[in-house]
């Protein structure tokens, strides 16, 4: 059985390259039992998306000139 | 192999050219350097590559069909120099600043963790309120770029290389000349730091930030 710190090292590592089966295995069934997990791993997307959205510049950033009209 | 060449500068943006002034862009300066220098932690380096790129943003302003922002137009022939840079660059980061900033790690760990490797309760990742709705505001990247800020030098670099730029991890180990498992804590590392300071700032409601 899998504990958290190890989830959130697979969870990571998951983000750079594919899992071994028996890595999945063990880290869905870890998930399906624990919250915290399963909420560090939907951030790791959320940290994956905003970082995407960074890269292209499409951050909401406080520049004047970008706000809109109110 | 010239990432920031014509092709990729004009990729996806057909329709009538549009134009684009050099104030405009100038405005864009500032942020501009803020990203360079985040990762290329040179100054120097760092206002060079953003001043060519305005200059090659002028020279082919009109292929800008103000489809994207010009922001994100000015962003993308910013990012593609910064990956050339990086790739012709030999190893920068000397393994001993990695090494050195991992050495809080085992305590940062156990403050997250106990003695099982279960969550303590006051370190358990909580569920993100709207994410995607939240990409939409200011306050959600104001967090965003301060945590990031806060991520150790040479850590939020590995980081930058990985997200920001998008080289496969293989690469940044082969490049900063680190082994593929220090190359994956590096990253949890960072990854582990980001989320936890995300959620100081931003995910949880009350504002009590840790980070």
């Amino acid at each position: 059985m899998l504990s958290c710190k190890e989830v959130t090292e697979i969870c990571s590592r998951e983000q750079d390259m594919p899992l071994a089966l028996r890595e999945k295995m063990g880290l869905h069934t870890h998930l399906m039992m624990c919250t915290g997990c399963s909420n560090f791993r939907k951030q790791m997307a959320v940290l994956r998306q905003a970082m995407k959205f960074y890269a292209e510049g499409k951050a909401v950033t406080a520049d004047p000139d970008e706000r809109p009209l109110e | 192999m010239n990432r920031s060449a014509e092709v990729s500068e004009s990729s996806g943006l057909p329709g009538a050219a549009a134009g684009i002034s050099a104030e405009a862009l100038i405005s864009l300066r500032a942020d501009m350097i803020r990203f360079a220098q985040l990762q290329l932690r040179n100054a120097e380096t760092a206002e060079d590559l953003v001043q060519e790129s305005i200059e090659a943003a002028l020279r082919h302003s009109s292929t800008f069909a103000g489809q994207s922002t010009l922001k994100t137009w000015v962003f993308a022939i910013l990012r593609n120099r910064i990956i050339d840079h990086l790739r012709t660059a030999k190893r920068t980061v000397p393994m001993s600043s990695l090494v050195d900033e991992g050495e809080d790690w085992q305590e940062r760990l156990e403050t997250l963790f106990n003695e099982m490797g279960g969550w303590r309760d006051d370190a358990r990742p909580v569920a993100w309120p709207n994410p995607e709705e939240s990409m939409q505001t200011q306050q959600f990247w104001g967090v965003f770029e301060a945590c990031l800020d806060h991520l150790p030098t040479n850590t939020g670099r590995v980081f930058m290389m990985r997200e920001f730029l998008g080289f496969e991890s293989d690469e940044i180990c082969a490049q900063l000349g680190i082994s593929t498992s220090n190359c994956h804590v590096i990253l949890h590392r960072a990854r582990l730091k980001l989320r936890g300071c995300m959620e100081s700032g931003w995910g949880r409601r009350p504002v009590e930030a840790k980070c």
